[in-house]
């Protein structure tokens, strides 16, 4: 009989990608239920077109490339790059934009770079500044909070929308669509209103970041906290992240609340939480080393806010995150941690 | 309570130590042969002073020590040697070392032993060193390191002596069993490892998972009065390390590259005190120790084991299953070595034999077959000990990009398993760094070789360059020499050569030859072997070819 002689360590934790993956599917979990509470069944009905657009790109592209299907479909990576970017796309944008957005995130952005673990841009946002940029009507068409109120919209009206452009009670997409908190502010700020105006004027500001999105928010804020819990994601890129906005944006606040609305703002208002959390978290493509991860933390959220306040986007999610995608190298290179047995501030 | 610290990662295991620890230590069944390496020992092998044939008693001498670092060897049981030949040893590679095989004659007879009468404080710490050289004694922990050399303090003062007891990988028990059973001794070789290195302090750290240990030990302090600090430690994997478990008793570092006497601490395997003992108190050599046998075998448990015992018979006298192996693991699960067979011997370095049987009764999680690629999570640096980034080194590892992975600090690397064990893709990262780590040493000595040669080159064309213009030099000289003493003197010389060469020739001629005035038979002879001569050799003559094979010798 001959015997095994692989190299030690020989046990292993069992840990697998698909754990961390369903993990933070799970966290994503409370915040698509109160999304679809707010602003109905859109978001799930592209969530799920989108995980079967990805498994389809996923396999097609591990075929091409002569990759085994079985691991690389079964680690979830692919399913929650779907579940992210549809979470990022208008719940009533056509089923095209969902399968173009998903399709360009896991070939471009994930598998011509070599695919799990080699992709230097995370690869929802990828897809999500592809079709921000080349259908910006499609992705800005966004819903009012209290739609629903007003009128029934069931899953049936719904998959009509999306799938064949067909609108009940005689609505069309302009008609229903509205623009985000983020939108209307940057809007009403170029018209030269003040801050408390603007938020006393809309019941879409909700209470402090918009009503329906603050509660979306504090739901992703509770998956992203399970996640530190449970040690699927550290601390530090999300800390920095909110840390940064919180600072900056109390900063500016103080200077002129007329011209620059609260800190609160900018941390429940459009995708920071998201992206603090589940976005700019990816592992593959943020910094590795625990200083590195505040760092580029730091970064995105400077990004975030001065294309907020004073660039042409009403967010900047995506771009921060790809923005510092880019520099995650470098900044690991210059963040090594001081290892056991070496001189401080040497290395 | 003694102030403890805390070392960065480590993780969490499964201890597996309940089994192993039920039944008492019994010595293992004598084998018909015992295998014994000569090199079981970090540095040189041990040279044989025994030949084939030759009787041997048992803790007889049977290989001395092949230099400083060396340990020598001593026969575990009596019987006679049957062969000094290369043998499967236990070793990654699974090469072949050579051994000394000894067939058991049953006696267990021993060559004389002299009790000691002398109270060792009295004996010079070089005194004990030497017992405890000549006695075989290396590092039992592990490592295997002469323990007579890490005895010697060698100038530096010895601020602190720490015995590990924290034993933190799962399922071995043998130094749990050891202080369960021996604590006095374990206490006394301490005190004679304190004296040969004169230390300040002495502590004994165990991990907070084996209370009884601790309570023996504790007894024993308590009724001898040693001046010992006893410490818990918590149960973190790699606590057992002698860098981390340093790092929390003290909260120091050793420096990169140095060793724990660079600042003022020695640290050694509470089996290597009570070997130590053992040699000291009852002129007893190094010839057994105990092994954890633990795993897919019907009764886990620590057996007192004669070096050179091969692994299959612990195997079987456990109650495991030589013919469903499917692993066999020397040392522990996360720094073992799995062997490539279980017909190699117990040596002075094994601490435990981890089995696994393809019925899979006691099953080992281990990695996948298919690795994914890495994530870059970042679970392995925060399990990493030692604070390393071992994505990065992964990376640079398979890249081959070995520069680059030296200023990750390959070299820092312990190879405790951490990141490996706690890795979502199942990457087997250690396998990686040994690669990169191997590389680097043969490219490191092919370099070596290159620049001896480059250098050998240099001097050979310098010594060339330097003969030719000796030799132009003295060409100069002769010939403004002859040109000076002018035409007539020339002519002169030259028939002054001529005449000599003349006279010689005529001396040659007129000289008497052994050939000369032959009787009739032996010119015959003569004849008869010029001819013979001939016919061998027709065309060269030996010198020839001799000279032709100068030729060809590479240079």
């Amino acid at each position: 009989m001959t015997l095994q002689t692989p190299p030690p360590p020989h046990i292993h934790s069992g840990l697998r990608i698909s754990h961390i993956m369903l993990q933070v599917i799970a966290a994503l979990i409370p915040a698509i239920i109160c999304y679809t509470w707010f602003f109905g069944w859109g978001l799930i009905i592209n969530t799920l077109l989108a995980v079967l657009v990805a498994l389809a790109s996923e396999a097609l592209m591990l075929k091409l490339r002569q990759r085994p299907l079985r691991p690389f479909l079964g680690d979830g990576s692919a399913v929650l790059t779907a579940m992210l970017l549809a979470f990022c796309i208008p719940p009533l944008a056509p089923w095209w934009i969902t399968v173009l957005g998903v399709a360009f995130a896991l070939i471009v952005g994930k598998h011509l770079y070599g695919g799990l673990g080699y992709n230097p841009f995370n690869p929802a946002m990828v897809g999500y500044v592809m079709l921000l940029i080349s259908f910006p009507l499609e992705m800005t068409s966004w819903m009012p909070p209290f739609i629903l109120e007003q009128l029934e919209i069931g899953f049936v009206d719904t998959l009509g929308m999306i799938f064949l452009n067909h609108f009940p009670y005689g609505l069309s997409i302009d008609a229903l669509s509205s623009a985000t908190p983020l939108d209307a502010m940057k809007t009403d700020l170029g018209l030269n209103k003040t801050v408390s105006e603007i938020m006393e004027s809309n019941a879409l500001f909700g209470d402090f970041a918009g009503t329906g999105w603050e509660w979306v928010g504090n739901w992703l804020l509770l998956g992203g906290v399970y996640l530190i819990y449970k040690r699927v994601i550290s601390w530090h890129i999300p800390l920095a992240i909110i840390g940064t906005l919180f600072v900056i944006g109390s900063f500016f606040f103080l200077m002129d609340p007329d011209t620059y609305p609260s800190p609160l703002f900018h941390i429940f208002g459009g995708a920071t939480i998201l992206a603090a959390f589940f976005i700019a978290t990816d592992p593959v493509s943020a910094s590795t080393t625990p200083r590195g991860r505040i760092v580029y933390g730091i970064g995105i959220g400077i990004i975030i806010y001065v294309i907020r306040a004073w660039g042409g986007y009403p967010d900047a999610v995506a771009f921060a995150v790809l923005l510092m995608n880019m520099a995650a190298p470098t900044i690991d290179y210059y963040t090594q941690p001081r290892v056991y047995g070496h001189a401080r501030g040497k290395d | 309570m003694h102030r403890l610290f805390q070392f960065k990662g480590g993780v969490v295991l499964k201890e597996h130590k309940k089994d192993s620890t039920a039944l008492p230590v019994q010595p293992a069944k004598l084998p018909p042969t015992l295998t014994l390496p000569l090199k079981q020992h970090i540095g040189v092998a041990a040279e044989p002073v025994v030949a084939v044939g030759d009787e041997v008693l048992k803790g007889q001498l049977i290989a001395r020590a092949g230099d400083t670092l060396s340990a020598p060897l001593h026969a575990p049981s009596s019987g006679a040697v049957i062969a000094i030949a290369d043998q499967p040893i236990p070793h990654p590679s699974g090469l072949s070392a050579p051994c000394i095989v000894i067939e058991t004659d049953g006696e267990e007879r021993w060559r004389p032993r002299q009790r000691s009468v002398f109270n060792f404080a009295e004996l010079s710490a070089q005194e004990l060193r030497e017992i405890i050289r000549d006695a075989g004694i290396v590092g039992l922990g592990g490592a295997g390191f002469p323990a007579a050399v890490k005895l010697d303090p060698r100038g530096h003062e010895v601020e602190l002596l720490i015995l590990n007891g924290a034993e933190c990988e799962p399922y071995i028990t043998c130094d749990e069993m050891l202080l369960r059973e021996h604590a006095l001794e374990v206490l006394a070789g301490l005190l004679m490892m304190r004296h040969a290195l004169n230390a300040q302090r002495c502590i004994i750290a165990v991990e907070n998972n084996k209370p009884k240990a601790f309570r023996a030990l504790h007894e024993e302090i308590q009724n001898t009065g040693a001046n010992v600090e006893l410490v818990e430690v918590p149960t973190i994997y790699p606590t057992g390390s002698e860098k981390q478990l340093i790092q929390v008793l003290t909260g120091k570092e050793v420096p990169t590259g140095g060793l724990p006497i660079d600042i003022g601490m020695v640290c050694h395997n509470v089996g290597t005190a009570y070997a130590v003992y053992r040699a000291v108190e009852f002129d007893e050599p190094l010839i057994s120790r105990y092994v954890t046998v633990a795993g897919s075998v019907a009764h886990a448990r620590n057996l007192k084991v004669l070096f050179g015992t091969p692994l299959g018979n612990l195997i079987e006298e456990c109650g495991g299953n030589r013919r469903t192996l499917r692993r066999v693991i020397v040392g522990g699960p996360m720094m073992g070595t799995a062997m490539h067979s279980d017909t190699v011997p117990v040596v002075k370095t094994t601490n435990c034999v981890l089995v696994e049987s393809v019925m899979h009764d006691v099953p080992l999680p281990s990695r996948d077959e298919y690795a994914m690629p890495c994530i870059r999570c970042g679970n392995c640096a925060h399990a990493c000990p030692v604070n390393l980034l071992p994505q990065q080194l992964y990376w640079y590892a398979r890249a081959r990009d070995f520069d680059k992975i030296q200023d990750y600090n390959l070299f820092d690397c312990i190879e405790c398993g951490c990141c490996d064990y706690v890795c979502p893709s199942q990457i087997p990262l250690v396998g990686y760094y040994r690669y990169a780590k191997s590389e680097i040493w043969n490219q490191d000595a092919e370099k070596r070789q290159a620049d001896l040669a480059r250098e050998r080159h240099q001097f050979r064309e310098f010594r060339l360059e330097r003969e030719k213009k000796e030799r132009a030099e003295r060409h100069k000289k002769k010939r403004s020499a002859v040109s000076k003493a002018g035409g007539d003197d020339k002519k002169a010389a030259i028939e002054a050569a001529m005449a000599r060469v003349r006279a010689k020739k005529a001396e040659q001629d007129s000289a008497p030859k052994n050939t000369d005035n032959l009787t009739p038979a032996q010119q015959r002879q003569v004849d008869e072997a010029d001819r013979r001569r001939r016919e061998e050799n027709p065309a060269t003559s030996p010198r020839d070819n001799k000279a032709e094979n100068t030729q060809d010798r590479p240079q």
